[in-house]
């Protein structure tokens, strides 16, 4: 029995008078792969940025209910969001390396975090890039500007920066939606890859990837979780009549 | 029919802007034509070198070297890019980064009537409150190269806030996002991400109020001292390439006249030299 690292409580998140999130509550355990599915609105990304607080930028957010990491209140006023954000860290939808040298995107973390030390910046890239599989391709090139990468790269680029600060739960919001089918499945082995060290949550609208990379399956529907399950039982014998109606295509 | 007689009228208009637009660039020949055809004989007569790089200026005596001039120009435009930089850039960083809709609202009106005050006035300013200041406090005649690069510091102020903050704000917030979700603070982001993305923009506003500096003319005659000679120091006086042509222009005739025409010329290639730096750092940006 895997411990849980996530617990979401009866949560609830406002823009504004807009609920966005409805008494949400279900459990990550560590070192899975969750994945989120639904239509696009029914607030899969509110919930990702729910769990490193990045909706804290937004005017006008409100929140209600406990999201417990490690038993821990993160939705709760007084936390440090930037410790936080250093243990939750996210991918986003489109690849958004800085316009800066891959050495410099993949020791931005570390740096933020402090750390000058040439040796122990030089060794976070490598390692960070080796476990993304970019350190063969790009160690002779690591001068170059991040920009000039295929999108494929910039994107592991971007979870390889993640890595450097060494989060225990990587957030990924639609990552492969900029990139081609080749490019997606390549990612894909690459979240598998990952779970072995950290906890992965990817948002996806393509149910093939839910279905091929995740353990569990959690299906939102107007802001509400309507079923959160084993993949395999999500995909084969969901209990609600909306996933079956959604994952086999009927409406989304 | 009727159409016709529209379409025509359309053209007349069209032409009618179009030489209008041409106006303004002939009259900018027309300019460069006068101070060439003035000054180039003088230069012509006098050398290149030693017009350029002589320190004696006794136009009624025949030395017509401009090189004390060139230099103090040189470190009073150094000198408000000093003050005015730093300034400029942490105001554009917090009115970017950090304020608040409702204060930026108030700020930018205000820059934009720092520009507007003639700076006869910000010379004024200087005179009475800044030069006492520098002479009690640090010594020198207190008109000095440091009382001026602080006000030009000051006149420089909304050139390089305004195209700093255009740059800024053009930044994608895509990587603010990406920058916070790894933990970075407000600050962080903006010197170790957000400052290299706009980085040619924030350059250009940097080169184009140093092309402010060079050219401001009424405050620096009024609290640089015009002292004819190299400054060793920041508090000694100097007199730059406009103010001479300013001081001197009411009774200079013949050769003397022409050298001041002649300075002008040298002003027309700073100052261009500036703007072409700025454009080339404008269109990098945009390249990319
Ligand atoms: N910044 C915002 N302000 C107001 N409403 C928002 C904001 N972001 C998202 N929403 C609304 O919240 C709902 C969920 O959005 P989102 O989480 O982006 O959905 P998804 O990622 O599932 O497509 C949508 O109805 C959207 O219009
Ligand atoms: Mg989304």
């Amino acid at each position: 029995m895997a411990e849980f690292i996530l617990e979401i409580k009866h949560f609830n998140l406002f823009y504004g008078d807009f609920p966005a999130l409805k008494d949400l509550s279900f459990s990550i355990k560590e070192h899975t792969v969750t994945a989120l599915i639904g239509p696009s609105g029914c607030g899969k990304s509110t919930l990702l940025r729910s769990f490193n607080r990045m909706n804290d930028l937004i005017q006008g957010v409100r929140t209600e209910g406990e999201i417990l990491f490690k038993g821990e209140n993160i939705a709760q006023n007084g936390i440090n969001l930037v410790a936080l954000r250093q243990k939750i860290g996210m991918v986003f939808q489109r690849p958004n390396p800085f316009p800066l040298t891959v050495r410099d995107n993949i020791t931005f973390g570390p740096r933020v975090m402090g750390e000058k030390k040439a040796d122990i910046l030089e060794a976070a890239v490598e390692k960070s890039l080796t476990r993304v599989g970019l350190w063969k391709v790009l160690k002779d090139s690591l001068e170059k500007n991040a920009l000039s990468l295929s999108d494929e790269q910039q994107q592991r680029l971007c979870i390889a920066r993640l890595l450097a600060v060494k989060p225990e739960i990587v957030l990924m919001d639609e990552p492969c939606s900029a990139l081609d089918p080749i490019a997606t499945l390549r990612i894909e082995e690459l979240m598998l890859e990952l779970k072995k060290r950290y906890t992965v949550v990817v948002v996806t609208h393509n149910m093939q990837q839910a279905a091929r990379v995740s353990d569990e399956t959690g299906l939102m529907y107007l802001g509400e979780l309507i079923e959160f399950d084993n993949t395999k039982k999500i995909f084969t014998t969901p209990s609600q009549k909306i996933t079956e109606d959604y994952v086999t295509g009927k409406f989304g | 029919m009727a159409a016709t007689a529209i379409q025509r009228k359309e053209k007349l208009i069209e032409r009618i802007f179009l030489l209008i637009a041409f106006s303004s660039i002939f009259s900018l020949f027309i300019i460069a034509l006068f101070i060439f055809a003035e000054g180039l004989p003088l230069i012509w007569k006098v050398g290149l070198k030693d017009f350029l790089l002589s320190t004696r200026w006794a136009p009624t005596k025949g030395h017509f070297g401009i090189f004390a001039m060139i230099v103090s120009s040189f470190w009073v435009t150094i000198g408000a890019l000093l003050f005015g930089g730093p300034l400029g850039l942490m105001c554009s960083f917090f009115l970017v980064e950090f304020a608040s809709d409702r204060l930026r609202a108030f700020i930018k009106p205000a820059l934009e009537l720092l520009a507007g005050i003639p700076s006869v006035v910000y010379g004024f300013l200087g005179v009475v409150y800044l030069v006492p200041l520098v002479r009690d406090y640090l010594g020198g005649p207190g008109l000095s190269l440091l009382t001026a690069s602080i006000i030009l510091g000051i006149m420089i102020l909304p050139t390089v806030i305004s195209i700093s903050v255009d740059a800024l704000v053009a930044v994608p917030d895509s990587y603010r996002e990406a920058a916070f979700s790894l933990g970075a603070t407000r600050w962080q982001t903006t010197y170790m991400v957000t400052v290299h993305a706009a980085r040619s923009g924030i350059i250009t506003s940097l080169v184009l109020g140093m092309g402010r500096a060079v050219g401001e003319t009424m405050a620096v005659i009024m609290i640089a001292g015009n002292a004819l000679k190299i400054p060793l120091s920041p508090l000694d006086p100097l007199r730059t390439l406009t103010s001479n042509i300013a001081l001197e222009m009411g009774y200079a005739s013949g050769m003397h006249r022409q050298a001041l025409f002649a300075t002008g010329i040298v002003l027309f290639f700073f100052v261009m030299a500036l703007n072409t730096i700025a454009t080339v750092y404008a269109r990098r940006k945009r390249i990319k």
